[in-house]
């Protein structure tokens, strides 16, 4: 029984022991764990050249360029939606953090001469907001699902009373440089975005922090036996969602200029959710890896892309999409028959 | 048996799974009105046949299954119930949420036209009931009952279906000694009433009071069958191993019989109901066993000095001084580390890999700065574990989940030795695991307490712990009942466990 999983999980530089247990085996074994982590990619290549295909535009540096952007905020979502995933938890609350953090922004940066403290303020806003899950979660042992479906909620409704429920604008907005601007060529939003995946890759691959959030994802009652502080590594990762949305808030109202506290970040937990199962983390925690999470968002943002590209109706892009997700997951289901868990 | 034809007889099974030939011509006869215990070690093959028995697996073509003399072909779980063999796994497998009448007859539900006839459902579930002498009704829920009232309820979901042959797969798993007499007397009132009984146990001790006959597997061929006069541990042993006990178990760390201080104590340590004030003491390069019946509160007792479950009092003194240990991170840094019996799910992280299951409590100790991982430590770490306890795996970055279970014990040990223990407390520690395994667990233990490390071993086989154990506790009810092997004691023997464990003799602690 060598089929491995998509384990991921492993801290893996390059093999472990070598001249005792044969060499090619071993590499052998690296290279399977790699396909798996890459996963989704070939449909991300696919969809990419089935664009192209279609309609002669897709692959263009300036579409490509609008495809990152687009992507940049599902990104730092689906970044922290990994996090709370691999310990097999859930954050319903990410579009509604994004929405209350985005107006904390705009109303923030109207401060005169003190403008640039939106984005400070902003991210507090996200990190106080997911803390405040966490703890709920990891000290009165709430289900993940019902905490951060009130917080949905909950979050939604202070997002609006703080604009009085307006249109919050600051067309002098101090930060618009992150929406808009870009350095060598390359939109900030999208520098941002790969910041937060190489930060992501880096505490869960390279730290104890990241070795023990799979270890409680895994097995709960075994990692409270080994002495891991289960409650912090789950205060830690809906802190980081928190923050994730927090960032995400300023992405998008330094985009707009503005941020509404009604329609802004509806559903996009949605859209981080999808990404992270596209990118073949286990529901149910444990498994996963951030880069299959970037491979997901961007399969998420080529889909709208190209299929308005294409010509195809808003309608249908919602019902094409939805069955990709489900064609997608389950092919990757059929691929690792046999190792795989939900 | 007297006399009668054989109501189930097994011939020249054999089954090959890819690259493991798990039976090798197995032959098994079963008399109606005979408890016929199957042993052998884990992977000898006793799964794999009674999974055949029951249609979840198809035997390799040469084999044969007759019952009453007639050919019959096994090809799934229902045709199995339908020629009367019904199997009782150790994961029960009822649903908690529905009613006993329910579970009894679910998938074959009493019903006229399209409505379910729970009026007559109910009538027959009581009449089997009643057959038990169980005291709670059909329409009992069975989330209400405990797991020995489950149990019961397995067996009249079999005795429902008319089965003549019933499988007990380790019955009495989790199961108190009382409920484990009933269930014997319950057993015995099947057998009288003309029922094949094939069960399975590892223990020795049930095997003695319940068994008929024994036919013993090895490595996945039949090693015999001894009537009940001829069953004794020793021939079982030498039947299931291969080989004699004295070259099985280690004991040579305290070849001459002295016994160092005292470094660890345990003072009064209690919790609400299930442990109730133990006290004792493990002297320097000891092995001291802690034995008793399923249930007498033995691993409680490990899981409160380790600090996993709450306790309501208690003491805990190594090298003279007195510890705090409030959780299991306590416990680790204090130098005193527990072994789950539970491995799978309380010890390991199968999806994780062997590197970071063998370091996952030392990886703060090894961290750079800012709690970065330091990987070349914990690659080293590994691969002298792999080395060092022989763990049979191609590569450290191995799921852990994909190894046997001899070797996922090693890496779960070694996991507990990277944190340099004082105190180790293994409980199960050969639970699940091939005899080869076995062995080298033995030799490590006797290593461990040559140099030095207090080794506390929980054990229901007692073989095992007679044979590795320089003292034994025998533990009834939570609490300490009796010693074995110690100044002023009796010695160490099965007997004398078993007398302490089940009451016979009561011995000052």
């Amino acid at each position: 029984m060598t089929t491995p999983n998509e384990t991921g999980a492993s801290f893996q530089e390059s093999g472990g022991v070598s001249s005792d247990t044969g060499e090619g085996r071993q590499r052998r074994l690296a290279w399977r764990s790699t396909l798996q982590a890459i996963g989704m990619l070939p449909v991300l290549i696919i969809l990419g050249a089935v664009f192209e295909l279609m309609s002669g535009r897709f692959l263009s540096f300036q579409n490509l360029s609008i495809v990152a952007q687009q992507a940049s905020i599902n990104i730092v979502l689906a970044a922290g939606m990994t996090f709370v995933i691999l310990t097999g938890g859930i954050d319903l609350s990410v579009g509604s953090i994004l929405a209350a953090a985005a107006m904390v922004a705009i109303i923030a940066s109207k401060i005169p001469d003190w403008g640039l403290l939106g984005i400070p303020a902003a991210l507090l806003t996200g990190l106080v907001l997911g803390v405040i899950n966490g703890a709920l979660i990891a000290f009165a042992r709430l289900p993940p699902f019902i905490v951060t479906l009130g917080s949905l909620t909950a979050v939604r409704g202070f997002a609006r009373l703080l604009g009085g429920d307006t249109t919050q604008f600051n067309p002098q907005l101090p930060f618009a440089f992150i929406g808009n601007g870009n350095l060598f060529g390359i939109p900030w939003l999208v520098i941002i975005a790969l910041v937060v995946v190489l930060v992501s890759w880096f505490v869960l691959r390279r730290t104890v922090l990241g070795v023990h959030i799979y270890a409680v994802g895994g097995n709960p009652d075994a990692a409270r036996l080994t002495g891991i502080k289960v409650w912090a590594v789950l205060l830690f990762v809906y802190s980081v969602s928190g923050l994730a949305s927090g960032l995400g808030g300023v992405m998008s109202a330094a985009r707009l200029y503005a941020a509404n506290g009604l329609q802004l970040g509806q559903s996009y937990e949605l859209d981080a959710i999808a990404a992270v199962i596209l990118g073949g983390t286990s529901f149910v925690g444990g498994i996963g890896s951030i880069w299959g999470t970037l491979i997901g968002a961007l399969i998420i943002a080529i889909l709208s892309n190209g299929l308005i590209l294409v010509g195809v109706s808003d309608i249908w892009q919602f019902i094409i999409k939805g069955f990709v997700i489900i064609g997608a997951v389950a092919l990757d289901r059929y691929r690792l028959k046999g190792s795989a868990r939900t | 048996m007297t006399g009668s034809s054989p109501i189930l007889e097994m011939t020249n099974i054999s089954k090959t799974f890819p690259g493991v030939k798990a039976l090798k011509d197995v032959s098994l006869t079963v008399y109606p009105g005979e408890i016929h215990a199957l042993m052998g070690e884990n992977g000898a093959g006793k799964s794999t046949l009674m999974k055949i028995l029951s249609g979840a697996y198809h035997a390799d073509a040469g084999g044969e299954i007759r019952i009453d003399g007639k050919p019959i072909v096994i090809s799934a779980p229902l045709a199995a119930i339908h020629h009367g063999i019904s199997t009782i796994y150790q994961e029960l497998s009822l649903a908690p949420n529905l009613t006993v009448a329910e579970n009894m007859l679910l998938g074959r539900e009493y019903h006229n036209g399209p409505v379910i006839d729970r009026r007559s459902m109910a009538r027959a579930c009581r009449s089997v009931l009643d057959r038990l002498g169980v005291s709670f009704k059909p329409t009992t829920r069975l989330s209400e009952l405990s797991m020995a009232e489950r149990q019961l309820v397995e067996i009249a979901r079999a005795l429902i279906a008319n089965s003549r042959i019933l499988v007990m797969d380790e019955p009495t798993t989790s199961l108190s000694s009382r409920e484990t007499d009933a269930l014997f007397a319950l057993i015995r009132q099947l057998r009288a009433e003309g029922l094949a009984i094939i069960y399975i146990s590892h223990r020795m001790a049930e095997v003695y009071e319940l068994a008929d006959r024994v036919s013993v597997l090895r490595d996945g061929t039949y090693a015999g069958t001894l009537q009940r006069d001829e069953i004794s541990a020793e021939r079982l042993v030498r039947m299931m191993v291969g080989r004699d006990l004295s070259s099985f178990y280690k004991k040579e760390h305290n070849a001459k019989g002295s016994r160092g201080p005292v470094i660890f104590s345990i003072r009064n340590m209690r919790d609400k109901q299930r442990v109730h004030n133990c006290s004792f003491d493990l002297h320097h390069g000891e092995v001291l066993g802690i034995a008793g019946l399923v249930g007498a509160g033995r691993t409680e007792l490990a899981r409160l000095i380790y600090g996993a479950d709450s306790r309501l009092g208690g003491e805990i003194v190594l090298d003279g001084r007195r510890l705090s240990i409030e959780t299991p991170q306590d416990a680790i840094d204090a130098g005193v580390v527990y072994l789950t019996e539970d491995r799978k799910h309380l010890g390991l992280f199968l999806d994780l890999t062997v590197r970071e299951n063998v370091n996952l409590s030392v990886l703060g100790r090894d961290a750079f700065p800012g709690g970065v991982l330091n990987l070349r430590a914990a690659r080293a770490r590994a691969v002298a574990a792999i080395r060092s306890l022989a763990i049979r795996v191609t590569g450290d970055i191995v799921p852990v989940g994909s190894l046997s279970g001899g070797n996922q014990q090693k890496v779960l040990l070694s996991r507990l030795l990277e944190t340099k223990p004082r105190i180790l407390i293994l409980d199960e520690p050969t639970r699940g695991v091939d005899i080869g395994a076995k062995s080298e667990i033995y030799r490590l233990i006797d290593d461990l307490a040559r140099n030095g490390v207090g080794v506390i071993v929980i054990s229901s086989e007692l073989p095992e712990i007679v044979g590795i154990c320089d003292r034994v506790l025998v533990m009834r009810e939570g609490r300490i009942a009796g010693e074995v092997g110690g100044v002023g004691h009796p010695p160490i023997s099965q007997e004398n466990i078993v007398a302490i464990a089940t009451g016979v003799r009561e011995a000052a602690a």
